[in-house]
């Protein structure tokens, strides 16, 4: 099982609560996209990623940037079983999505710069070391059931 | 995954604002490096302190972006440019070359933190692919 320590729960909690899904999943999941562009092959039915500007003013991207980020908050509201929690969504990855588990680490790295360019100052070595602990859980949790 | 003309007027326009406050993002970058995978600590268990407020973790972060910044200037043929550097790190240092990564990584989340509106998704892509291409440059000697 996973331990958190005080700091790194409170840390977790603070950066969800204070987030605007609508702009981080937006800014995250487009990032992503622009920056590790092999990434669009599961995106085929999103219209048009020409470029990016395409992507930044994408609908579907922005909307699925945040259906990504509610995802992420069920881990961030049950941080000592993310692995249960996350059980269903694996399957979903694994088997009927069918995601290399290695664009989570992309994702992840995208969100982790926009949560930086939002917060600045505030995103301390200390917060950020909390930030990309929890992701490694999530990310370790979402691809337990890949077989 | 080499480096367009777009790419490099990219790298060159952003690294002009990095430039005047390279002491700060250079300790910063490293600050994180350190604090973040504790296993890049084992390289300078010589410094008698490795928190982000240690003088050794400033002027180190400040050789490094300043390495940096003087591959932005060879960004046209990174290999030969960086050979001195590449054999330094290559038969002295003998960084594994994976902490290459480390490290950009941090330095793409600086850069993040000090320019909100300036690191734009463009910018990323090409100062992810520039910093992916020093990291190659660097490790031309190693075997």
């Amino acid at each position: 099982m996973v331990e958190w320590t005080e700091f790194e729960r409170a840390t977790i909690q603070d950066i969800f609560t204070n987030m605007n899904y609508d702009v981080v999943g937006q800014q995250s999941l487009a990032r992503c996209l622009i920056v590790y562009p092999w990434t669009q092959r599961y995106f085929g039915k999103f219209g048009n990623l020409y470029n990016a500007a395409a992507i930044m003013g994408n609908p579907m991207v922005a909307a699925h940037g945040k259906v990504v980020l509610r995802g992420l908050e069920k881990a961030a509201k049950n941080m000592d079983n993310i692995k249960a929690t996350y059980a269903d969504l694996s399957v979903l990855h694994s088997e009927k999505l069918h995601v290399d588990p290695d664009n989570f680490r992309l994702l992840g790295d995208c969100l982790t710069v926009v949560v930086a360019a939002q917060l600045g100052a505030a995103f301390t070595p200390e917060a950020q070391a909390a930030f990309q602990k929890f992701l490694a859980v999530a990310i370790s949790s979402l691809r337990r059931q890949y077989h | 995954m080499s480096l367009s003309a777009k790419d490099k007027l990219a790298v060159k326009t952003f690294f002009g604002k990095v430039a005047p406050k390279v002491e700060d993002i250079g300790r910063e970058a490293l600050a994180r490096t350190l604090f973040v995978y504790p296993q890049t600590k084992t390289y300078f268990s010589h410094w008698a302190d490795l928190s982000p407020s240690s003088p050794q973790v400033k002027k180190h972060g400040l050789t490094v972006l300043n390495g940096v910044l003087s591959a932005v200037e060879l960004i046209d043929d990174l290999k030969g440019g960086l050979l001195t550097l590449s054999e330094l790190h290559a038969f002295m240092l003998r960084v594994d070359p994976a902490n290459f990564k480390i490290i950009n990584h941090n330095l793409l989340v600086v850069f993040a933190m000090m320019f909100p509106d300036d690191f734009t998704p463009e910018v990323h892509v090409s100062v992810d692919k520039f910093l992916a291409q020093v990291s190659l440059a660097l490790a031309e000697k190693y075997r």
